[in-house]
């Protein structure tokens, strides 16, 4: 928008060379030197365009000099600072002799905004880096990974693939399912609680002092930390089996279960989805209820006929959205679910392992202590495998967005 | 809501008056569930964690029990250092790669720059922890050192006894959380900027103002409350986050230094490190120590929409 700006801004003198009625100008009658000296009046003060050529080089030079010289080994993280430190010193200082102070300081931070986008992307590909060249090695050449899981890999198995070079035991296979299982279920809690409490609030509401409540409080949840929903579930738990079946040790053991940390993820995931479908029931125009409303059709027809469908596509894409943050999370699977190395397909009993707590788990403590690398090479499988369904459900997100958007049909 | 007169009841029309009520019934459940969810959070946390914060009242009695406050002041410090570190780091950056997509990229690129940040947002955090862990860490030794040799004399780069050699310090873990809640302030910051009236830019770079003037002139002024409370957003993120934090950091107790490992921990970290195998009086502790997290986030995020609901109205009223 701004650029457009600009380049009108500097495009009206040509602009202004012919009158409306396409009388010539006076100047225009000798066109050749008012040429000449209109290039004058407008290079005399700026730097030739080269400039910023010959700084990137200098500073290039003079950075390798003293990274070679101030550092014991030569180091890429080093020269790149000096050199983007002295690259948009020096413009700036060439700028300030060769032209004046606002366009010097302009340039400057013109560079500086460049410079941290530049610096932004380095921590993204680092980690997309990281985990698609270590991962993605381990699991071509071992595929077993994705469907075996961790029972019966023992400390031995593992010092045997490190020392020996025997094949890689073990997988990811229960950490997959348990994903699948514990956001299942937390899908199945919270979009329906999700869904109804903003048709509420868009469409009962009215503004009134309970609906205004749950905006506020459905804000404050958006904040909670994951690790507090995780003791939430779990301390809730605990007291309902406390008052059902008893505080012995056995009962206690039973309150950590898939569906405990499902309680935990929908406690994260309903704010996501009140959020997302509200503002897109609140796009809905006013003239399709009235329209309904105008040929007899009931409230909740109205809603489930005409304000629903037409908000489809972005409902959906809201809701694919929260699915995916909440398959990333780690830590209240962690203080909810236990960890155990067999598959568990059945979320009602028994402890199990979510894929981000199984990554986790083989990092903090290796299968065997004296020999990690396998446990490293399963848990960068695993980063890899999370990653990519992740991004898959983000990008379906915006794909339904796109695709199934209504047809407005103007 | 709207009752069927006697004259024109008729069988569908009684299920329809019937569905209406029905249908909103289920909405207001809805919205009392979340409501009930809230107020059941708090009083779970707060009846749990009543052993330890009053252990003589609700718990074994004051001999028994460690004292609650001395436990828990260093876990508070360190989370609330490590996230101004990450906020300090991230803060400048965001807000240059807002500017960026809204006003220096050229405008076929700020789209997918725009995608590419908000990807940074969907990488889960247990695979940020793996990486600060292992890539991130091992790299910052040798600035660290250089720190602690040149700059020793600070507090904050004294590490003594001995500085660290695996990198997992309190300023990684800062580092790493600056790079989570980098997309946060971005994509909040870009909306704003974007909001900027366009009359008023316009009107700056007409009277002969650089680009930089524009900005300062009529963006910052109008975005920053919305600056602010994206900060403060991103702040309770950062309080929050666990994963990060617990698998990059060394636990310990407290210190001021920046470059020692194992001297250092936060609310999250300890809960996640410890609660698995906690029973008891210690799980009545840590469950405390998650309350007391509940409530600083919970602070943080009221003042941050309190801010963003004023800066609302205000636009509503220019508009």
């Amino acid at each position: 928008m701004s650029s457009q700006i600009r380049s009108r801004a500097n495009s009206k003198p040509q602009g202004s060379q012919q009158d409306p009625d396409g009388r010539k100008k006076p100047e225009d009658m000798t066109p050749q030197t008012h040429q000449k000296s209109r290039l004058d009046s407008l290079t005399a003060h700026r730097k030739p365009t080269w400039t910023w050529m010959a700084a990137a080089a200098g500073s290039a030079i003079l950075s390798l000099l003293i990274t070679l010289v101030a550092f014991e080994s030569f180091s890429v993280i080093g020269f790149g600072v000096i050199a983007g430190v002295l690259f948009v010193g020096s413009m700036y200082v060439v700028s300030r002799v060769l032209e004046d102070r606002l366009k010097a300081t302009d340039e400057l931070w013109r560079h500086l905004v460049w410079t941290s986008f530049i610096v932004a992307l380095i921590p993204l590909i680092s980690v997309i880096w990281s985990v698609v060249s270590q991962g993605l090695p381990t699991l071509i050449s071992n595929p077993g990974l994705l469907t075996a899981d961790m029972a019966g890999v023992a400390g031995a198995d593992d010092i045997a693939t490190q020392n020996e070079g025997a094949s890689l035991q073990g997988g990811i296979l229960h950490g997959l399912v348990g994903t699948i299982m514990i956001t299942l279920m937390a899908s199945v809690i919270s979009i329906p609680v999700g869904l109804f409490a903003s048709i509420y609030l868009t469409e009962y509401g009215n503004r009134n002092a309970f609906s205004r409540g749950i905006r506020f409080f459905v804000d404050v949840m958006t904040g909670i930390p994951s690790i507090v929903a995780g003791l939430f579930a779990f301390a809730g738990m605990t007291l309902i089996v406390e008052l059902t079946i008893g505080s012995s040790p056995q009962a206690l053991q039973s309150v950590k279960t898939g569906f405990t940390a499902a309680i935990a993820l929908s406690v994260l995931m309903i704010p996501v989805v009140v959020r997302s479908t509200e503002e897109m029931l609140q796009v809905v125009a006013d003239e399709l209820r009235e329209a309904s409303y105008a040929l007899g059709v009931r409230k909740w027809r109205t809603i489930m006929k005409v304000v629903l469908p037409t908000a489809m596509s972005g409902i959906a894409s809201g809701v694919t959205l929260a699915i995916a943050r909440v398959a990333g999370e780690t830590a209240p699977i962690l203080v909810t679910a236990g960890y155990v190395a067999m598959t568990n397909w059945n979320p009602f009993s028994e402890w199990m392992t979510a894929l981000p707590v199984f990554i986790y788990r083989q990092l903090i403590n290796p299968t065997a202590p004296a020999a990690g690398d396998p446990s490293t090479a399963r848990a960068w499988a695993g980063a890899l495998v999370l990653i990519v369904i992740v991004m898959g459900l983000n990008l379906a997100a915006r794909a339904i967005a796109k695709y199934f958007a209504p047809k407005t049909g103007k | 809501m709207t009752s069927t007169s006697p004259r024109t009841k008729n069988t569908a029309r009684t299920t329809s008056a019937v569905g209406d009520k029905v249908f909103f019934g289920l909405s207001w459940t809805g919205g009392a569930i979340i409501l009930v969810v809230l107020a059941f959070v708090a009083a779970f946390l707060l009846i749990r964690s009543l052993p330890a914060i009053m252990p003589e009242t609700f718990g074994p009695g004051a001999d028994e029990a460690i004292d609650f406050w001395s436990y828990v002041w260093p876990l508070m410090a360190g989370t609330v250092i490590v996230s101004v570190i990450a906020l300090l780091l991230a803060t400048p950056i965001a807000i240059g790669i807002s500017l960026f997509i809204s006003h220096y990229a050229p405008r076929r690129f700020a789209n997918p720059i725009g995608y590419l940040i908000d990807l940074l947002a969907a990488i889960p955090s247990v695979v940020y922890g793996a990486w600060g862990m292992l890539v991130l860490a091992p790299a910052m030794v040798p600035i660290y050192h250089w720190l602690h040799n040149n700059l020793g004399f600070i507090p904050l780069f004294a590490g003594d006894p001995n500085v660290t050699n695996t990198g997992r310090t309190l300023m990684t873990s800062g580092v790493v959380l600056a790079v989570m809640v980098l997309p946060i302030i971005t994509a909040l910051c870009r909306e704003i900027f974007l909001q900027t009236p366009h009359l008023q830019q316009e009107a700056a770079l007409g009277l002969g103002a650089t680009r930089w003037e524009m900005i300062k002139m009529t963006v910052f002024p109008f975005a920053r409350a919305g600056v602010i409370s994206s900060i403060m957003l991103a702040l309770g993120r950062a309080l929050g986050e666990t994963m990060a934090v617990t698998m990059v950091l060394s636990a310990g107790g407290f210190s001021w230094s920046l470059v020692t490992s194992g001297a250092n921990a936060t609310i999250p970290s300890e809960i996640a490190l410890n609660f698995p195998e906690a029973f008891g009086q210690r799980q009545a502790e840590l469950i405390a120590a998650g309350l007391m997290l509940f409530v600083i986030t919970l602070v943080v995020n009221v003042i941050a929409r309190a801010i963003v609901n004023s800066h609302a109205k205000k636009a509503e009223g220019l508009s």
